[in-house]
């Protein structure tokens, strides 16, 4: 997995609020391998009509915020179905990172394991980044995860991020090698576990 | 003596094999259920050069994509056909017992693993998908995760976690006839939000829930995450302990009789303490539907779309602004003047034997005014159905009978509501495009799409079960 320490590029504002991931990656995509190219259906029924055509007014489309890394996003981003292909979506197409007020859980788990930085800032703040960027597109921000701050030209914002999923991203550690780690205290609870409760094991059908 | 816990510290004090300074514990994964959509799981399990860890912990169901007519011949959808290929070669050769395409105990997953007996109290249960919350119902501690997780569990059977927080939700009160376990999740999540139970387990108590069957407790639980919940929670009672009692994967005999003893256990302490508390009264919840985007855009059948004329929050006004012209509903206008196209009822939330003789109870001897699909949960629930003669009320209403899948819920097995279709659908997300491109959906009770099949636009059940045995 790729770290995540610093990031200065251009924000996309799309503050929109409960994009769930349905939004973010429709179920018929679901069904591609990621090697077909995840990124290039993106958002896909928000940025075409029902002619495939593009919505002029969706900003993924507009020129000003082609080659965002950052996304500003409303309220309960990523909420809805556990598809990791919407991480997978968002990631390919070039985000590094989404700030917004809340997220899905399992949204921000499946984002941390890819190296996506779900930052999590107030309704007033991230509308407050959103007009800022808006206002000068072409300028990048700066998101700090060491010191959990975003630099918009001379504002400072504070962010939230779970100590957890910060300690992944910055360290770039793979979970399956830390829990290899701890192999002998699992096969240990496998043994207490099942011999203290039988029945959490299948009976013979 | 130590301090009160709630059941969900119970449940991962149980499964916690080591925790991090951090906060992050590592936790036993008692059981996992895979499907067609775990593929991508499977394939980094592979890239590692890895193989399954407890592939007797491990069960495999064709749900998502399956095809819900014409299972006798080939699957005609080459895409799909691929889709149900590849989980059938993943789950051989990772040596996973599986209930495929043509097992006779097929069906959805959520429905599949309670009748089988795989799910049971007391244990930690994972799928790739975001309704595993519905195991919940037995007092398990039950997620939906992502595929690097999926994948994580296949080589290793334990996850990393951060403790949820805890939220109590009391539902006091009888709830009167023809409301069902879907209009209490209803209200629930118009009440809290559909993200007000972010970053917690949900621990549902109260007469009105102690008054539910497994299968009302398993819709319930299902719509947790609707409210944004990381799972949904009902302590074990006798009402389990029955309907767990002789089904294929629980223990037997003594066995069983010991494990009701411990599963009794698994109850919040009286003096525990939650994190959120939030009360309901069953008696005033009326028959729900939603009208908008989100599962949170719910409210009673005699009740009017909201207008954002009224709404003095600019951005709530564009919200119900778009979420209106999206579904094509004038502002103001009365719910139970909104005409239906087709009605739906199957999927993980509500297509239990119970769920499909609410709705024949009202199709009995009427006929439906618009096309609709009835998809058992379960291979098994089809052929109960059919013993009791439901699936003829359904096709003499006009709706057809098929096989058991996720189907119309997702649309990715091709059961899709058409561009603009408005459809009545016993299913739990409303999303923009949900059911296929362009879709427009109402989520209500099974009983309720019963209703709407019958008078053609969304209707109040009450006065159709008049004289009628529910």
């Amino acid at each position: 997995m790729e770290k995540f320490v610093e990031l200065s590029a251009k924000a996309c504002p799309l503050l929109l609020s409960n994009l769930n991931t349905d939004q973010i990656l429709p179920a018929r995509y679901l069904k591609w391998p990621r090697s077909k190219g995840l990124g290039a259906v993106l958002f896909q029924d928000l940025r075409f009509d029902g002619d495939g055509h593009e919505r002029e007014d969706f900003p993924l489309n507009q020129s000003r915020w082609q080659g965002a890394k950052i996304l500003l996003a409303g309220r309960n981003f990523g909420g809805g179905s556990s598809r990791e292909a919407a991480v997978y979506s968002l990631y390919d197409y070039g985000f590094r990172c989404v700030i917004a007020p809340s997220f899905g859980d399992i949204f921000a788990q499946n984002a941390v394991k890819n190296g996506l930085l779900t930052a999590v800032v107030s309704e007033t703040d991230v509308a407050d980044l959103a007009a800022a960027v808006s206002s000068d597109p072409g300028r990048p921000i700066n998101v700090d995860l060491v010191q959990q701050v975003i630099v918009c030209g001379n504002r400072t914002y504070a962010f939230d991020v779970d100590p957890v999923s910060r300690n992944q991203l910055i360290n770039g550690w793979d979970d399956v090698d830390l829990t290899e780690s701890h192999r002998d205290r699992i096969a240990a609870f496998r043994t207490e576990h099942q011999v203290r409760r039988p029945w959490v094991m299948p009976a013979k059908a | 003596m130590s301090a009160s816990l709630t059941l969900i510290d119970k449940l991962w004090r149980m499964h916690e094999i080591v925790r991090r300074e951090d906060g992050a514990s590592l936790l036993w994964v008692d059981r996992h259920y895979v499907h067609e959509g775990s593929f991508h799981a499977f394939s980094q399990m592979k890239a590692r050069d890895r193989t399954i860890a407890e592939p007797e912990l491990t069960f495999g169901v064709a749900d998502h994509y399956v095809p819900t007519r014409g299972r006798s011949g080939p699957i005609a959808n080459p895409e799909i056909a691929a889709m149900v290929r590849n989980f059938e070669a993943n789950v051989a050769e990772s040596h996973i017992v599986a209930f495929g395409l043509r097992d006779p105990r097929q069906g959805i997953v959520h429905v599949v693993g309670p009748e089988q007996g795989l799910t049971l109290p007391g244990l930690l249960i994972v799928c790739g998908d975001s309704h595993t919350s519905t195991h919940g119902a037995f007092g398990a501690y039950a997620f939906g995760i992502g595929a690097s997780e999926v994948a994580h569990v296949l080589m290793t059977q334990t996850l990393w976690q951060k403790k949820p927080k805890r939220m109590h939700i009391v539902v006091d009160g009888t709830a009167a006839a023809g409301i069902g376990a879907k209009d209490i999740a209803l209200a629930i999540i118009a009440h809290v939000g559909a993200d007000g139970a972010q970053g917690h387990a949900i621990e549902f108590a109260g007469g009105a829930i102690r008054a539910l069957s497994m299968e009302g407790r398993m819709t319930l639980c299902n719509m947790s995450i609707e409210a944004g919940g990381r799972c949904g929670l009902i302590a074990p009672d006798a009402t389990t302990f029955t309907y767990l009692k002789e089904r294929p994967y629980t223990p037997k005999g003594n066995d069983f009789d010991r494990a009701v003893e411990a599963w009794s256990a698994l109850a919040s302490d009286p003096d525990a303490t939650f994190d959120r508390e939030v009360t309901l009264n069953a008696d005033i919840i009326a028959p729900i539907v939603t009208w908008g985007t989100t599962p949170d855009d719910a409210l009673p059948i005699d009740g009017y779309a909201p207008d954002p004329a009224r709404e003095a929050n600019p951005v709530r006004a564009k919200y119900l602004r778009d979420a209106l012209e999206y579904m094509a509903i004038a502002p103001g206008k009365k719910l139970t003047e909104i005409t239906i196209d087709r009605v739906f009822i199957g999927s993980c939330t509500n297509s239990r034997i119970e769920d499909l003789r609410a709705a024949a109870a009202v199709l009995a001897g009427r006929a439906s005014k618009v096309p609709g699909l009835v998809s058992p949960g379960s291979s098994m629930v089809k052929r109960q159905a059919e013993e009791e003669g439901l699936d003829r009320i359904f096709r003499n209403s006009g709706l057809e009978w098929a096989e058991s899948g996720c189907s119309m819920c997702v649309g990715i097995n091709g059961d899709m509501v058409l561009p603009g279709e408005r459809c009545a659908s016993t299913t739990n997300r409303n999303f923009r495009g949900r059911q296929g491109p362009g879709a427009r959906t109402h989520l209500m009770s099974p009983a309720m799409v019963a209703a709407a099949a019958v008078s053609g636009h969304l209707a109040d059940v009450r006065p159709l079960l008049a004289g009628r045995k529910t």
